[in-house]
């Protein structure tokens, strides 16, 4: 009824034909596009240079996917995968795969071992500082102003507190207490030396606005994500430290309905979370994603 | 645009997007445990959630508090209060909504903005005790600045007045006539206990007089965002791009609709451009978009517009946007130092960025009733009415609530944003006034920290005359030197000598002294210079008013010779002239110093010169040294 008053007015107070074409009405992933965009776009024309961080899962892929929408088809900076090289062999298959059908210009780059990380860290959380720690040196090595990262809010309750434009001190510190007003699409760059921005274009997505999008627009995935032999895995980390769930949803429509019904939260496969209370905000804090 | 586009599964029923509510209010009305309850309520908590906060409660010995649902971060837990703002999607029936949490901690203001912004309608926390605080009256005044039209009000913790009717309508009245001064329309004054679930999602069996809606009834009311499509079409130029050779000029709609054909005005030059195409990528192929789409036009002729550049519709004069140099605005401030008039900032509207500077604070907000005042200065977290002159026309559409428009925020040259400014309309030049229009460097901080090779400060020497100040700063202006460090000295006898020959030594006098040493250290800190004042400044007042002058580079440097040291010193003769009285009001003499309480380097006379000059190269170094 109320799309129905709302044409009516549109085409009483404009006056003109009825013959006229009319917009479209925005629904919730129409909202959320044009809002990436919109981000995707300041981005680009603030921070240089600029990198999109390509971890090969479903939202990164959504990333690039929104990179494509907002620059007509092409994304036109480098997308960077860091690599732990303890990713599944899946995912390494589809990082070549689209690299070439989505004509990405891709840096590469490699974590150090895990020898060289924190010891009062728990092993798992220890892993993933690796990824901070090689993230680090790829943003040094290509003196990055602006970092794409492909995080939501509702993934984790530290990530709720993130700003879209994230400024990031020297070593790359995420000063959570001391972060700028953010507001009415303005975004904050200060800079000095050593600084940059993470970007977090993703930020008021859910996890199943990200799954209808995929669904909508026919997003290809790595097939981790469908389930087989009645597992499938929700989120993707490195093999050690990531679990499957039990799961039947073998297709984007599946996986749909079961978020529908799911109360368990995203990341319950990712060991590091349960290590203990603070260590996903002491990981964020030196520079996790 | 190679691949295929996938049409039909736009035809799908229409899903609308979340409705962002806000919660706000002084702390301890209640807040995050009314957040808490909603969630529980409404049945929207996450597996898992509910024992983690049992959990969490009973490790610190508490009884179960719901407010730990929001407290995410183990450094809020500690200090039990929220420290950010946090978003947390529930349910009504098919509606879905996201609440967000602001703090109620003043220092926290920018939070709870960059909460609230985007908020649809506001839920107010008001103690039913208590009353309305001054967190109350902050926040209130916050959400008619940012335009949120609807607010409820929630009257928490009414079990402590036994829900009785009388005294609640009492409270009632109090927040609906303080709200009614800000021209808030209420929607609703629910009494309840967040605590207890009461008028919450349930009707409350203690309040069997009252018939208005429960807070959930209330917020299921709040009607959908209203359509800016119908309006004059908007877009502010984006960014342009250039690809495979064709021209794309990118930007979002805030505004009315656009068809290929349209004729539309370009910014401030005003030229006419034909809209050719509607481009998107991987969309259904639609000639026309609407306020809300990110998109990219094709223009003929092939003009390049500047990001920032307003576009409107060419041949509907009253469908153009204002156009003043001199804009009246209302402010929310936001920067730790108060805010004075001549001061430089960039004024952002959407993707334009103009160079302004503050006109005229024609009033302040005083917090205590709301009302408006004069003043010359706005306070931290302080509202205002200020005008703002730019060095040129601005195009702009005056805010109102739940457009994008008209929605400034002013940004200080180290890209920091300091206040939100909504635009009011046009400022008329008064007869007499003098139109001045002072500009901004263009050149940017990190620019000139690049090619001087350190960053600008103003090291400010207070001291009784004969400690040494001037001997102090000229050799640390030598010792930077000797390591490329760009040092200028301003000491009181060389600016008495020149710019400031025409004054004297009366209280006034002393006092503009050190106001023009102020601002002229203020001007060569922003070109990128090191500055080292060397001034008896014997006045609290005076050396705090030099602080804001300079701004937060600031340094204040007390060198502390004893006045025996000095007298004893007396360089010039000054102290002996002083005590035959043949100089009136000496300080030390007979005027007064006032020592600084804390000031950043203290340089005790105990110690050998050189040390002194050595401490303060050091201090200097440290801090303009990139």
């Amino acid at each position: 009824m109320t799309q129905t008053r709302i044409l009516s007015r549109e085409q009483s107070t404009t006056g003109t034909a009825s013959s006229l074409a009319q917009p479209r009405i925005m629904d919730d992933l129409d909202q959320l596009e044009a809002q990436s965009i919109f981000i995707l776009r300041e981005a680009y024309r603030k921070l240089k240079p600029l990198s999109l961080l390509w971890s090969l899962g479903k939202d990164s892929n959504v990333m690039v996917w929104l990179a494509r929408k907002a620059f007509m088809g092409r994304v036109p900076f480098p997308v960077m995968h860091v690599d732990t090289e303890k990713k599944f062999p899946e995912m390494y298959a589809f990082r070549d795969e689209y690299t070439k059908k989505w004509d990405l210009d891709l840096l590469l780059g490699y974590c150090p071992p895990v020898e060289e990380i924190d010891p009062s860290l728990p092993p798992a959380a220890r892993s993933a500082a690796r990824k901070t720690a090689g993230l680090a040196a790829m943003i040094d090595k290509h003196k990055l102003r602006g970092v794409i990262a492909g995080i939501r809010r509702d993934e984790q309750a530290t990530r709720a507190k993130e700003r879209v434009f994230s400024p990031r001190g020297a070593g790359h510190r995420w000063d959570v207490r001391n972060q700028p007003p953010e507001f009415w699409d303005q975004y904050a760059t200060p800079y000095e030396d050593g600084m940059h921005i993470r970007v977090h274009p993703l930020l008021s997505w859910r996890e199943i606005d990200i799954w209808r999008y995929i669904e909508r627009e026919g997003i290809p995935l790595v097939d981790l994500y469908f389930a087989k032999d009645g597992k499938r895995y929700r989120s993707l980390g490195d093999q050690d430290i990531t679990n499957p769930i039990e799961s039947n949803a073998s297709t984007v429509a599946e996986v749909i309905a079961e978020l529908e019904t799911s109360r368990t939260s995203e990341r319950a496969g990712r060991a590091m979370d349960h290590e203990s209370e603070d260590v996903f905000e002491r990981l964020r804090v030196a520079g996790y994603l | 645009m190679g691949d295929n586009i996938v049409t039909e599964s736009f035809s799908e029923t229409h899903r609308a997007a979340a409705t962002p509510i806000v919660i706000v209010g002084h702390v301890d009305h209640g807040k995050s445990s009314l957040i808490g309850r909603l969630l529980y309520d409404t049945d929207s908590l996450q597996d898992g959630k509910l024992a983690q906060i049992v959990e969490s409660s009973r490790k610190r010995g508490l009884a179960v508090e719901w407010s730990f649902l929001l407290d995410s971060l183990q450094i809020e837990r500690d200090q039990g209060v929220t420290v950010d703002s946090t978003r947390i999607p529930f349910r009504l029936g098919s509606r879905e909504f996201v609440i967000v949490d602001a703090p109620g901690h003043r220092q926290f203001l920018r939070n709870m903005i960059t909460g609230a912004a985007d908020a649809e309608a506001a839920v107010l926390v008001v103690d039913a005790k208590e009353g309305a605080q001054e967190q109350t009256r902050r926040h209130a005044m916050l959400l008619r600045l940012i335009g949120i039209r609807h607010v409820i009000v929630l009257l928490n913790k009414s079990d402590l007045l036994e829900f009785d009717e009388a005294k609640i309508v009492k409270v009632e009245s109090d927040v609906r006539q303080l709200l009614g001064r800000l021209e808030i329309e209420v929607e609703a004054v629910v009494p309840a206990s967040a605590r207890d679930g009461d008028n919450i999602a349930s009707r409350s069996e203690r309040s069997l007089w009252y018939k208005g809606p429960t807070l959930v009834e209330a917020l299921a009311n709040v009607p959908p965002p209203a359509s800016r499509a119908a309006l004059p079409f908007r877009m502010p130029v984006q960014d342009v791009y250039r690809f495979d050779g064709i021209r794309y000029v990118a930007g979002r709609i805030e505004r009315g609709t656009v068809r290929a054909g349209d004729r539309l005005s370009i910014g401030a030059q005003g030229q006419v451009a034909t809209v050719a195409e509607v481009c998107r990528w991987h969309a259904p192929e639609l000639p026309v978009a609407g306020a809300g789409e990110s998109i990219a036009l094709r223009l003929e002729p092939d003009l390049v517009p500047d990001r920032g550049d307003l576009l409107f519709p060419a041949d509907d004069k009253a469908a153009a946007p204002e156009r003043s140099a001199r804009i009246r605005t209302r402010l929310f401030w936001l920067r730790g130092e108060p805010l004075r008039v001549g001061e430089s900032f960039t004024l952002r509207l959407t993707t334009a960025e103009h160079d302004v500077t503050v006109a005229s604070i024609d009033a302040v907000v005083d917090l205590e009733d709301l009302t408006l005042r004069e003043g010359d200065s706005v306070p931290p977290d302080g509202f205002a009415e200020i005008t703002l002159a730019a060095s040129h026309a601005v195009l702009f559409d005056p805010f109102s609530p739940g457009f994008g428009d008209g929605r400034g925020v002013l940004v200080d040259r180290y890209q920091r944003i300091v206040g939100g400014a909504p635009l009011i309309g046009p400022a008329e030049l008064a007869d007499g006034e003098h139109a001045i229009h002072p500009t901004a460097s263009r050149v940017s901080a990190a620019r000139q920290v690049q090619a001087r090779g350190h960053k600008s400060g103003v090291f400010w020497l207070t001291g009784l005359p004969g400690s040494g100040k001037s001997t102090v700063a000229r050799a640390a202006e030598l010792a930077l030197s000797e390591q490329a460090v760009n040092a200028t000295v301003l000491d009181g006898d060389t600016l008495r000598a020149g710019l400031c020959s025409d004054l004297g030594f009366s209280p006034e006098d002393r006092h503009e002294n050190i106001r023009r040493a102020a601002h002229v250290a203020k001007i060569l800190a922003e070109s990128g210079q090191v500055v080292i004042v060397a001034l008896v400044s014997p006045l609290q007042s005076d050396r705090a008013q030099a602080r804001q002058i300079v701004g937060e580079n600031f340094h204040e440097v007390f060198v502390d010779t004893p006045l025996e040291t000095c007298e004893k010193r007396d360089p010039k003769g000054l102290y002996a002239a002083a005590r035959s009285g043949k100089i009136p009001e000496f300080t030390g003499i007979s005027a007064p110093y006032e020592a600084p309480v804390s000031p950043e380097l203290r340089l005790p006379a105990d110690r050998p010169e050189q040390e002194a000059i050595n401490t303060l190269t050091a201090f200097i170094l440290r801090i303009v040294q990139p």
